[in-house]
């Protein structure tokens, strides 16, 4: 489905605040599946998203989505096979529009928008059939500005806008991260059930290592803009909580030794 | 009266530049600067084109297309060439200068005995009450010629503006909204939105386009001077109609754009009649804006020590 080649990308190549932020990342996903990815911050997970999503263009490699070489389409054209969901829950809707809108401008999501009625009266009634399930009384207040909407509210609606027209991939980086414990659940349930419903191609980058042993049946763990560690089937079925945690610590403990003997190197020679 | 009606009127015409201007600043957010060259182009195109026996219709239609070009450029300035968005509009506004006066052939073209759109008004006021000159309205009385032009103005901004409004309601329409709402969002939603910046412009400069060759045609000459100050000009009645009507409905903003012109336009008849030199016009202009654009972080502190 999805075919990661060994991508690179360095932000602010020569200069002071030079970022090496993927280093060579590979992998490929298989259709209907779902994977988490976990890692440090800073360690490429929003990069490896952005690059997907064509956020940016990388330096170096390629990716391929269901046999299409997107690597250098512009991002709006990659839109039409993605759906996305931001950390942040404004970034997804529009604060000025009304609800049913936002929910229109979805429901177009890669099509090409001439002068036909953007709201006709009758899809009203399927917005409503569609916003019912978010149990959050959306259905009634559609034509309400975004922008006065809770920002769990904005992040339910925004999932649903991504999977409105089922993607070919979703992707989701840390979509639950703003929200409080009780709302960030909420999403989280809503984000299996939509997953479920059509099946869809997904990458989750979460911070939460509970989500990640729960969800899915992958789990990719990032560091220094490479993938240091993926497991998945039965390997991913017995991981537990702890066993990514000490991860972490085994990382950091090599990250340490590795600065240490920088340090030894340093004082030696210099 | 005549004075009046003569305010009336000219608001109107103009409202077409704040109408321009709320697409741009309020629905893109783009300071476009563009405006004081294109309204001087849509009076050149028209003055120049009716003086060469072009029939004024089309020479109106042909001011909105050049407009419309005006605009499309500082777009692409903005979304191709990467060139900051006020920038962009000066750029192409000083250009416009030298189009101007090439499009005119010199500094001002008269529009005397030519035949303009409001002649055609005129003639219209003949021939359904062919023996009427003038009006009692209230007990002042009126030319009927300035009644008549008056209301087909009225008439042809309300439909320019219906269509504006309708456009806006339409997926296209809907897609530009969200452009200058959230870029991010309707990117990742797939609508190229350098696309939606240049034709937002290019409709807002059109308008504007369309604005100058009304007003070329209503007060009988193009001048290449005539752009200076638009642009606050056109920001002042967005904000007057913004205070105006103070819901934020789509509907409701057009139409205040269209009553503050008017009534922006109302305030400085007035002020002049008091006295008021003409050459400060500009300079309270300003002033007037620059207060309507810090009153409500202003208002907001007052409050804010209020409950302190
Ligand atoms: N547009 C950008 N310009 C410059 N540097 C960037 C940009 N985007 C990311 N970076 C840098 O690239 C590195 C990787 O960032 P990235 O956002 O991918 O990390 P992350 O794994 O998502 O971290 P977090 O868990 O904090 O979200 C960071 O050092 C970041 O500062
Ligand atoms: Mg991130």
């Amino acid at each position: 489905m999805l075919k990661i080649i060994n991508i690179y990308k360095t932000f602010n190549p020569g200069t002071a605040n030079q970022v090496k932020a993927l280093q060579g990342v590979s992998c490929e996903v298989e259709e209907g599946s779902f994977v988490a990815i976990v890692g440090t911050n800073g360690s490429g997970k929003s990069s490896l998203l952005n690059a997907v999503a064509g956020t940016f263009i990388p330096d170096l490699g390629k990716i391929i989505l269901d046999r299409m070489d997107i690597t250098k389409f512009p991002e709006y054209k990659r839109a039409k096979h993605l759906g996305r969901v931001f950390q942040n829950p404004f970034t997804g809707t529009a604060p000025d529009m009304t609800i049913a809108e936002n929910l229109t401008l979805a429901s177009k999501r890669g099509q090409s928008r001439g002068l036909g009625w953007a709201i006709p009266k009758s899809v009203l009634k399927e917005f409503q059939k569609r916003v019912k399930p978010l149990n959050m009384r959306l259905e009634d207040r559609l034509e309400n500005p975004m922008g006065k909407l809770s920002g769990g509210q904005r992040q339910a609606l925004t999932l649903l806008m991504a999977s409105w027209q089922k993607p070919k991939l979703l992707l989701l980086d840390e979509h639950t991260a703003a929200l409080d414990p009780k709302t960030a659940n909420k999403v989280i349930q809503l984000t299996e059930k939509v997953v479920e419903k059509d099946n869809i191609t997904t990458l989750m980058v979460t911070h939460s290592m509970q989500q990640a042993v729960n969800m899915g049946n992958r789990i990719l763990m990032m560091h220094n803009g490479k993938i240091v560690y993926d497991f998945e089937g039965d390997d991913k079925k017995r991981l537990k909580v702890n066993d990514l945690l000490s991860l972490f610590d085994e990382i950091r403990r090599k990250e340490q030794i590795n600065l240490s003997t920088a340090e030894m190197l340093e004082k030696n020679y210099i | 009266m005549t004075l009046l009606i003569g305010s009336i009127t000219i608001g109107l015409i103009l409202s077409l530049l704040a109408v321009g201007s709320y697409i741009s600043f309020r629905i893109f957010k783009f300071p476009d600067l563009t405006t004081e060259g294109s309204i001087t182009l849509g009076a050149a195109i028209a003055a120049s084109l009716i003086v060469y026996g072009v029939h004024p219709l089309i020479a109106t239609i042909l001011a909105f297309a050049g407009g419309f070009v005006a605009g499309g450029i500082t777009g692409l300035l903005h979304t191709k060439f990467k060139i900051n968005g006020l920038l962009a509009g000066i750029l192409v506004m000083t250009a416009l200068y030298s189009v101007n006066l090439h499009v005119m052939g010199r500094s001002n073209v008269p529009l005397l005995s030519d035949i303009t759109l409001i002649t055609y008004f005129e003639q219209f006021a003949d021939f359904i009450t062919p023996n009427i000159e003038s009006i009692n309205i209230l007990g002042w009385t009126a030319s009927e010629k300035d009644i008549y032009v008056l209301l087909f103005i009225l008439i042809t901004i309300i439909l320019i503006s219906i269509i504006i409004y309708l456009f806006f309601k339409t997926n296209l329409g809907t897609a530009m909204r969200a452009t200058g709402d959230n870029q991010q969002m309707i990117k990742a939603l797939g609508v190229n939105t350098n696309l939606m910046i240049i034709l937002g412009l290019a409709i807002s400069n059109g308008l504007i386009a369309l604005s100058g060759a009304f007003l070329a045609q209503y007060q009988g000459f193009a001048d290449v001077q005539m752009g200076i100050g638009m642009v606050v000009w056109g920001l002042a009645s967005v904000i007057i109609g913004e205070a105006l009507l103070s819901k934020k409905s789509l509907g409701l903003l057009i139409t205040g754009a269209i009553m503050g012109s008017i009534l922006f336009r109302l305030l400085v008849a007035i002020a002049l009649r008091w006295g008021m030199n003409p050459n400060d016009l500009k300079i309270i202009t300003a002033l007037f804006v620059f207060i309507a654009l810090i009153m409500p972080g202003m208002l907001n502190k007052f409050k804010r020590k209020g409950i302190c």
